[in-house]
């Protein structure tokens, strides 16, 4: 629990105290690809167009926000572990089943990614 | 006293197994066994802090990195997770060939994953739902604390889906 309040407030203080923080640089390709779905605010880490409050609401944002976590917090303890846990920490270690997990989480998020986000965008 | 030594073999199989099941979650085997006043937790703050800053720095918790990174147009993820693994590889080589202590002095066991199929079911699962919000456990944490507070809904979401893991873990394939 301190740990990840920890998190959250080091990322307040990294995008309050420490400034500087830029929009992030991305890809040219993508820039056009989202602004058809209306994305244009590079501001904050996450897109404010999509993650915010009133979004919440509506078919698309409950897809992203509510079923996109419900996909985390399930496909974690399903898997053993998450990012830092066998991407990581797993093949620091080399540990086969880590390499398995690893594959799997990079396909699953291309698939998404690449076939299946651009409907959920457009709704 | 037979029948008593085999309620206490049963139990001590029941253990076992359990140690079996929880063995697939990373997260309960290194738990420290200590009790400290409260206070001793504030080194986990810190270690939280940095570990928000980086995240927020390095932009890997941000939503357009990760659509970069799936949909490889960019080598910025790769690179940073790439070293990381490579800090880590190093990290646990050090750990090992100097068997180093936790800061209270117990060992550090690094137990050998046992795979199973949640790998591939659980990884897929985990995979779509890191592109459609672009985050994943930690970052969860640090983008509410970057200032995109609806992802409290997100994370709630994520608690309910390790519950709901929890009920059903007995009946998924493993």
């Amino acid at each position: 629990m301190f740990f990840v309040f920890g998190i959250a407030a080091g990322a307040f203080i990294a995008v309050t105290l420490l400034s500087g923080h830029q929009p992030v640089n991305v890809n040219s390709g993508l820039v056009a690809e989202l602004k058809e779905y209306g994305i244009n605010n590079y501001s904050k880490l996450a897109p404010q167009d999509i993650f915010n409050w009133s979004v919440l609401f509506t078919v698309k944002g409950f897809i992203l926000m509510v079923v996109g976590g419900f996909l985390i917090g399930f496909g974690t303890r399903y898997a053993g572990g998450c990012t830092s846990g066998h991407s990581i920490m797993g093949l620091s270690n080399l540990q086969w089943p880590s390499l398995v997990a690893t594959v799997c989480f990079m396909i699953g998020g291309m698939v998404m990614a690449n076939f299946i986000l651009p409907s959920i965008l457009q709704l | 006293m037979h029948e008593i030594g085999e309620v206490k073999n049963s139990f001590v199989e029941k253990l076992n197994t359990d140690f079996e099941v929880r063995s697939l979650d990373s997260v309960c085997i290194n738990t420290s066994e200590l009790k400290h006043p409260w206070w001793y937790n504030v080194k986990y703050l810190a270690a939280g802090l940095l570990f928000g800053i980086i995240l927020v720095k390095t932009e890997v918790i941000s939503w357009f990195r990760i659509q970069e990174m799936f949909r490889l147009q960019s080598f910025h993820m790769y690179g940073v997770i790439g070293s990381a693994v490579v800090t880590g590889m190093i990290s646990v080589w050090l750990i090992k060939k100097f068997q180093v202590k936790t800061i209270y002095g117990e060992p550090i066991q690094l137990y050998k994953i046992r795979f199973s199929k949640g790998q591939i079911y659980g990884g897929l699962l985990f995979g779509f739902g890191w592109a459609m919000t672009g985050a994943c456990p930690g970052p969860l944490f640090a983008l509410i604390g970057s200032g995109t507070t609806v992802i409290i809904v997100t994370l709630l979401s994520a608690v309910a889906g390790t519950w709901v893991y929890g009920h059903l873990r007995e009946k998924l394939p493993h």
